[in-house]
């Protein structure tokens, strides 16, 4: 038979495996951090918030506090941010037909570094849903920033991709070296260069259940549409014309995983500032491991992606504690030599 | 079964008009071949015939309907498109690319079904590349992957099919094998087929009808023998030749005269 069926259970059973340990890493990233608290006792406390459990508590009530006030909200920020990331990853790459293709690469994150610069820069305290300025302006710095490189690229009605690869790395130049020329004549940022160091370099800075509260929906809900577009992505990868072949209305659907690839990423990089290599290296993993197919390729790279942010981002608070490292060192120092494993591994490489 | 009108249609791109007052009947299970030297509008006709360009001016009729108020889909599930080459960046399976045909077909969320699988096993077989299903596609050889190709637009279970020189870069057999099968169809199954073709030899041997274009108009449009004349392939190809008979078929056979300089000496 065609697709043989021991494939689609054993994909299946990927899944499920990929689902676990997500979960799993939640839980274990929960345990650990300046106060270790049993998984045991997580549990626990988690089976008594969630359903008719009753279990008599053998933790301090303060633990339970770091548990659901600190912890949890920064390690499902992470998951958040990781299932963000890789999704992203897999619409840029299979829209750009371009496995190097990264969420960043039309001008995302260098839209969302000048926002955040700016914000930094004025001296406006304001929070809106539990969000500071800084994570707003990188919001819509990013959006703005797609958004304009999609019209720059636009010609006669059409927007052909390579205009699009071109225009996001000159408006990505420019706005680079707008931000630098503001960090360099701001007596502001050079004090806070802490700060801008940490976004550039991707740091999860969820401090409370609001912001998991707007982020979830956006991610989720982003997420589900994306399964939307498996197939015709598939068809894409055969080229614009060719899935046009195939009945994909090509420049409608370009906006649209455009526009759902940016929000995903924008809403990543408002909590966690630029983390890179994830989009990158898990839909890539993902691929070599198990083949091109988007309708596995995306709940696949979603699942990874979580669990390797969170990981990495338990890693980042506890290796050199009471240091933190930006998560996004951590994500490239497992990320790379891993890629470069699976590369020279597989058969399966690409042809370029 | 699908038939083809182009009513008075003009085309440009940015720098120049291509076709010029196309006005073309394609009834359904005709066998078609265009004509003409490079740069004359084949491609761009074919791309006017499967809705991916507009016409300037003029109208595109495909089976009674105006083409530019038909959805991309509902013209994929009846035209499908060979084109010269794909490249496929990405590690899909021979079966995998062959299933894309079925995209015009696919719900959204939904698994393909049963019967989509038949269809792509059909394709397979009928191409004769079964055994190459699970084979990556970007592994194949040109030939290999020209068959996948035309397997996945058969997948698409088109009554029209459209074939930008699909033998261009193979070799002999191959050639014949792809047209044979295109030929097959056509007879067995009533598929309407418009092909651009370079070799005029392979063009006069399996097609009914040929057009020839130059510079975007239509030359010449008829049988083999009322299209490939000596007089008129010297002045459309600018090119010397001699029509002979095809041993065989009694079709035209052009046999290309060398010029003065390149004739080896006996």
């Amino acid at each position: 038979m065609f697709i043989k069926l021991r494939r689609r259970k054993k994909l299946i059973l990927v899944l499920s495996l990929l689902g676990v340990s997500l979960i799993a890493s939640l839980f274990l990233a929960s345990a650990f951090g300046a106060v270790s608290i049993s998984l045991p006792d997580i549990l626990r406390m988690a089976l008594n918030k969630v359903a008719v459990f009753d279990f008599p508590s053998t933790w301090r009530a303060a633990e339970e506090t770091i548990i659901f006030q600190i912890r949890l909200p920064r390690v499902i920020g992470g998951a958040l941010v990781g299932m963000a990331l890789a999704t992203a990853g897999v619409l840029f790459q299979g829209l750009l037909r371009n496995p190097m293709a990264d969420p960043y690469i039309i001008g995302t994150s260098a839209g969302a570094a000048l926002g955040a610069t700016i914000a930094m820069l004025l001296p406006i305290n304001l929070a809106f849903l539990g969000f500071g300025l800084v994570p707003v302006a990188a919001f819509c710095g990013a959006l703005a920033t797609v958004f304009l490189v999609y019209n720059l690229a636009r010609v006669g009605g059409k927007t052909p991709i390579i205009s699009m690869l071109l225009a996001g790395v000159v408006v990505s130049s420019l706005m680079a070296a707008i931000m630098a020329l503001l960090i360099s004549i701001s007596d502001r940022l050079q004090l806070n260069l802490h700060s801008v160091y940490s976004f550039l370099l991707g740091h999860i800075s969820v401090t409370g259940w609001e912001q998991i509260a707007v982020i979830t929906p956006l991610v989720i809900g982003g997420i589900i549409v994306a399964r939307f577009f498996a197939f015709h992505l598939n068809a894409l990868s055969l080229g614009e014309e060719g899935a046009a072949y195939l009945g994909v209305e090509v420049e409608r659907d370009k906006i649209l995983i455009l526009a759902l690839g940016s929000l995903l990423t924008a809403a990543a990089v408002s909590i966690s500032g630029l983390v890179g290599f994830v989009g990158l290296v898990v839909p890539h993993a993902v691929r070599l491991s198990f083949g091109p197919d988007h309708r596995f390729l995306l709940p696949a790279s979603a699942l990874g992606g979580g669990a390797f942010v969170i990981i990495a981002d338990l890693l980042a608070r506890t290796i050199m504690a009471p240091i933190e490292i930006p998560v996004g060192i951590i994500t490239a120092i497992i990320g790379a030599p891993f890629f470069l494993y699976l590369l020279r591994r597989t058969r399966k490489e690409y042809a370029f | 079964m699908v038939g083809l009108q182009f009513r008075q249609v003009y085309f440009s791109y940015l720098d120049g008009l291509v076709l010029h007052n196309i006005d073309l009947s394609i009834k359904a299970g005709e066998m078609v071949g265009l004509l003409g030297p490079n740069g004359s509008g084949k491609t761009t006709l074919l791309k006017l015939a499967s809705g991916i360009l507009k016409p300037a001016q003029g109208e595109i009729k495909l089976d009674g309907s105006s083409i530019s108020q038909l959805s991309r889909k509902s013209i994929a599930r009846n035209v499908a498109v060979v084109p010269q080459q794909f490249h496929m960046p990405f590690a899909f399976t021979t079966s995998e690319v062959v299933m894309l045909g079925r995209t015009p077909f696919l719900r959204a969320l939904a698994e393909e079904s049963e019967a989509d699988r038949r269809v792509v096993n059909d394709a397979l077989e009928l191409v004769g590349i079964r055994e190459l299903a699970q084979r990556r596609f970007d592994e194949l050889s040109g030939g290999e992957r020209q068959k996948v190709i035309l397997a996945m637009a058969l997948a698409q279970q088109p009554k029209l099919l459209l074939l930008d020189e699909p033998t261009v870069h193979l070799d002999i057999a191959h050639q014949m094998e792809i047209l044979e099968l295109v030929r097959g169809l056509n007879m067995g199954r009533g598929l309407t087929v418009i092909a651009a073709m370079h070799d005029l030899n392979l063009a006069s041997l399996y097609f009914d009808r040929l057009i020839l274009l130059k510079e975007g108009r239509v030359w010449a449009d008829g049988t083999p023998t009322q299209v490939l004349t000596e007089a008129r392939i010297s002045e459309v190809f600018s090119a010397s030749v001699r029509v002979e008979q095809h041993p065989l078929t009694g079709v035209p056979h052009i046999v290309v005269m060398p010029k003065g300089s390149a004739i080896k000496r006996q």
